[in-house]
C-alpha cells in the first residue's frame, strides 16, 4: 500500500516535470457517463453519471462547468468542475447534439438535430432566447475567430450555413459533400474547414467569398475508400497543422494547412470522431467509439503515445485551460 | 475529364437566400398501388400510404434544402387499383409536365409504365419491385432501382448465416410465384457463399384464411408435423413473400432451430427499430408526420426522392436527362443512414446499399459481413456484380 503510494508520488513528480497537468472530460454516448481524465497520469480519475446519450461536451469559458448535451433527455447538463456533480441544466430544445459558445461565453448556440434549428441559449440566465431555421439535421457548430459569423452544418441538406449571430439569420449557404459533420476555422479566420462523413472529404471554404476553394481527399493504403469517413477537425493554434479524425478508418490524418496536403496518417482506436488539444498544444486527445478508449497523440512527434480506456462509445472530449 | 471540371465548377457555386427570384421547380411523380395484402401478423398489415409517405417526407426534406438554393419540390401521386393501366398514369403525369417518376409497382406494371414513358424521356425510380429480372434481362436505361433485388436480400442473409457457421439450411418456400423467385435467390446465395440446402419443402397455399378465431390451436400442431423428419440442419430458411406461412414457423418447428428469410431474421432495406448512423432523426421525422412506423417501402421511396434532391442541388437542373446522367456518373452519391454512401452500379442501375437484418424487434446485423471482400466495393458482394450481369442497358 505504502509502496504504491510512494511510487504514485514519484510518477507524479516525474510527469509534472515533463508536462503540465490538465483535466479532460469525455462523453460516453452509450454508458450515459462522462469520464474525467488526468492528463498527467493518463488515468480516469472519476466517472460521472449524466443524462441519456451524452454527446457534445465543452467547458464553459469561466471553466466552472462542463456542459454536456444529453440528446435523449432534450437537455444540456452542467457538471460543476470542482465537485464533478451535475448541478443544473440548460433548456436546449429537442435532441441537442453539438453546440458552440459565443466569444464572451454568455451565449450558447445548439444544433437540434430533430428540429432543423439552431437554438440560442443565454447561459448565465439558463434561458432559451432564440432560434434560427437551418437545413435538415443540423450538426457541426463553430463561431468565427472574430465572433461575427456562426457556422452550422446540416447533414442531410449537405451545406455549411453562415449565420449572422446578431440578426440571427442565415446569410449564406455553401454546398459541401454528403453528411457534413464538423466545421473549424483556421486561427486567422481565412479558411473554414468542413468535414463530410459520407462524402469522405474535407471542404476548405473561403468564408468571405462563400466558395469551396479546395477539397481534401484521403487515401490509406489497403483501406477501402468507403471506410474513410472524416468527422472531427482540429487545427493547431499557430495554424500550421490540421488533424482530421477519419471515423471507421481508425486513423487521424495530419494535414499541412498551407499546402492542404496530407502529411501522415496516425493509427488510433476504432471509429475515431472528436478530438481536443491540451492547452499547451502538446497533446491531442481522440475519442474512439468502438474501442471504448481515448488515444493520446504527441503533437510534436506526430506519434500516438498513450491510450486511456473510458466508458462505452466515447463521443466528445473537452480539456481544461489550466 | 470535362465532366469532372464542370462538376467542380458547380461545386464552387456559393448559394445564398438572396438569389434572384426565379425558383427552380422540380415536379416529381409517384405511382403506387392500393395494396390489399393480407398478412399473418396484424403488425405487418401495410398502411394505405405505405411508400407514398416516404416520398412525401423526402419532398419536405428536399424543400428544406431547396429554400437555401431557390429550388422547390412538389409531388403528384397516382394510386392504381388492381386493373388500372400504369401507362395511362404515366401519360397523365407526363401531360402535367412531370418527367421524374418514383414507382412502387409490381415488375410487370413497372415495365409497362417505363415503356410508356420511354419516348417522352421519362426516368423511373423503382422503389418497390425486388425482381431480379428487372436488373438482368429486363433492365432498362430509364429505370433506376432503389429497392434492393431479391439477390441482394438473399446474399445479405446468406453472408450472416455463413458468418455464424449456420451453413446447413432447411428451405421452405411458398407456392406463389414471388415465393419461388425468392427461393431461387436463396439457392443462388447458398451456392455463392458456401451454405448447403439439406432439405427443401414447399408449403402449399390452400387458400385458407390467415387468421381465424381459434386457429392457433391447429397451427401449433401442424407446423411441427410439417417440419419433422428433416436431415439435421442449423437454420430454417423461409421464402414466403406472400405471407402465407413463414410467420407461423418461429418457436413451432419440430426441432428447436432459428428461423430466417421471410420470418425470424429478415433481410430488409429498413426497419422501424433502426437508429444507427443518424437514422434516429429520420425515424423521428417520419413518426411525427405520419403517426406510424417507417417501413422498407417508405424508406425506398424516401431514398428515391432524396436522390433526386441530391442530383438537383448538385446540377441545379430539373431536367430528367441531366439528373439521370449525373446519377449514373462517378460523382453521384447519396447518404441514407446506412453508414456508407450509396451509389449506382453503372451496369444495371441498381443502388448499392447495405442490407439490414432485422428480427422484428431490433436490427441484428448489417450486411455485407466482415470478411466478404471485394476489389471495388464490398457492397458489390450483394446481388449481381459486374461479371454476373446479363443487363444490356438500352
Amino acid at each position: 500500500m505504502r509502496l504504491r503510494f510512494v511510487l504514485g508520488i514519484g510518477l507524479a513528480v516525474l510527469f509534472a516535470n515533463s508536462a503540465e497537468a490538465f483535466t479532460a472530460y469525455v462523453s460516453n454516448e452509450k454508458s450515459n457517463t462522462v469520464s474525467k481524465i488526468d492528463t498527467d497520469s493518463w488515468k480516469v480519475t472519476k466517472t460521472i453519471r449524466v443524462g441519456q446519450r451524452p454527446r457534445g461536451i465543452a467547458y464553459t469559458k469561466d471553466q466552472k462547468y462542463v456542459m454536456v448535451a444529453c440528446g435523449d433527455d432534450d437537455t444540456i447538463q452542467l457538471i460543476d468542475t470542482h465537485t464533478d456533480a451535475v448541478v443544473g441544466s440548460l433548456p436546449s430544445g429537442p435532441d441537442p447534439e453539438f453546440f458552440t459558445a459565443g466569444p464572451d461565453g454568455k451565449l450558447l448556440y445548439v444544433a437540434n438535430e430533430n428540429d432543423n434549428t439552431v437554438t440560442i441559449i443565454d447561459v448565465p440566465r439558463r434561458a432559451l432566447i432564440g432560434a434560427v431555421q437551418v437545413g435538415v439535421e443540423p450538426e457541426g457548430m463553430v463561431m468565427s475567430p472574430d465572433g461575427k459569423i456562426l457556422i452550422n452544418t446540416s447533414e442531410t441538406t449537405n451545406m455549411a450555413h453562415f449565420i449572422d449571430p446578431v440578426k440571427r439569420e442565415v446569410v449564406a449557404s455553401v454546398l459541401v459533400d454528403q453528411r457534413p459533420r464538423f466545421a473549424a476555422f483556421t486561427p486567422d479566420g481565412t479558411e473554414l474547414w468542413v468535414s463530410a462523413e459520407v462524402g469522405g472529404t474535407v471542404s476548405v471554404i473561403d468564408p468571405v467569398k462563400h466558395v469551396v476553394e479546395h477539397r481534401i481527399e484521403f487515401a490509406i493504403p489497403g483501406m477501402r475508400s468507403d471506410a474513410i469517413q472524416p468527422v472531427g477537425v482540429n487545427i493547431t493554434r499557430e495554424g500550421k497543422l490540421a488533424f482530421v479524425a477519419l471515423g471507421p478508418a481508425n486513423h487521424v490524418a495530419v494535414i499541412d494547412i498551407k499546402t492542404h496536403k496530407v502529411l501522415k496518417y496516425l493509427l488510433v482506436g476504432q471509429r475515431v470522431w472528436h478530438m481536443d488539444f491540451t492547452p499547451d498544444q502538446k497533446y491531442l486527445l481522440t475519442t474512439n467509439g468502438l474501442s471504448n478508449d481515448v488515444s493520446v497523440i504527441d503533437v510534436a512527434s506526430l506519434k500516438v503515445v498513450n491510450t486511456v480506456q473510458v466508458g462505452e462509445l466515447p463521443w466528445g472530449v473537452t480539456i481544461s485551460d489550466h | 475529364m470535362i465532366r469532372t471540371s464542370v462538376l467542380a465548377t458547380l461545386l464552387l457555386i456559393a448559394v445564398s437566400p438572396a438569389l434572384p427570384a426565379s425558383t427552380l421547380d422540380v415536379k416529381i411523380g409517384y405511382i403506387g398501388t392500393i395494396e390489399k395484402t393480407t398478412t399473418i401478423s396484424l403488425l405487418e398489415m401495410p398502411a394505405s400510404n405505405a411508400g407514398l409517405a416516404g416520398a412525401q417526407l423526402a419532398v419536405d426534406d428536399n424543400n428544406t434544402t431547396g429554400k437555401f438554393l431557390n429550388q422547390s419540390f412538389a409531388l403528384q401521386e397516382i394510386m392504381l387499383n388492381g386493373e388500372d393501366d400504369p401507362a395511362a398514369a404515366v401519360q397523365k403525369l407526363s401531360d402535367a409536365g412531370i418527367s421524374l417518376i418514383v414507382a412502387d409497382l409490381p415488375a410487370d406494371a413497372l415495365i409497362k409504365a417505363s415503356d410508356a414513358g420511354r419516348e417522352r424521356g421519362l426516368v423511373f425510380f423503382n422503389a418497390g419491385a425486388t425482381d431480379d429480372r428487372l436488373r438482368q434481362d429486363d433492365c432498362k436505361m430509364n429505370v433506376i432501382h432503389i429497392a434492393p433485388s431479391r439477390a441482394m436480400l438473399a446474399d445479405a442473409l446468406a453472408q450472416y448465416l455463413v458468418w455464424k457457421h449456420w451453413t446447413r439450411w432447411f428451405l421452405v418456400f411458398g407456392s406463389h410465384e414471388p415465393d419461388k423467385l425468392f427461393a431461387d435467390a436463396l439457392r443462388r446465395s447458398a451456392t455463392r457463399f458456401g451454405a448447403r440446402i439439406v432439405q427443401e419443402r414447399e408449403f402449399k397455399d390452400t387458400g385458407g384464411a390467415r387468421r381465424t378465431d381459434t386457429g392457433l390451436v391447429q397451427i401449433q400442431s401442424q407446423i411441427p408435423l410439417f417440419t419433422q423428419s428433416a436431415p439435421d440442419y442449423d437454420v430454417l430458411v423461409t421464402a414466403d413473400e406472400s405471407q402465407v406461412f413463414a410467420d407461423y414457423m418461429p418457436f413451432r418447428t419440430s426441432q428447436p432451430r432459428p428461423v430466417a428469410g421471410s420470418a425470424g431474421l429478415e433481410p430488409t432495406s429498413w426497419d422501424a427499430s433502426f437508429g444507427q448512423w443518424g437514422a434516429l432523426q429520420l425515424q423521428s421525422r417520419f413518426t411525427k408526420k405520419f403517426s406510424r412506423w417507417m417501413t422498407a417501402p417508405d424508406m425506398q421511396a424516401w431514398t428515391a426522392v432524396r436522390m433526386i434532391g441530391e442530383a438537383v442541388s448538385r446540377t441545379n437542373s430539373a431536367d430528367a436527362k441531366t439528373i439521370a446522367s449525373y446519377m449514373r456518373g462517378p460523382d453521384f452519391a447519396v447518404a441514407a443512414f446506412k453508414g456508407d454512401k450509396l451509389t449506382l452500379r453503372d451496369w444495371d442501375l441498381q443502388l448499392r446499399q447495405p442490407i439490414l437484418l432485422a428480427d422484428g424487434r431490433t436490427v441484428v446485423s448489417v450486411s455485407p459481413q466482415p470478411g466478404f471482400l471485394h476489389q471495388n466495393s464490398e457492397l458489390d458482394t450483394l446481388g449481381f456484380d459486374r461479371p454476373d450481369t446479363k443487363c444490356q442497358l438500352k
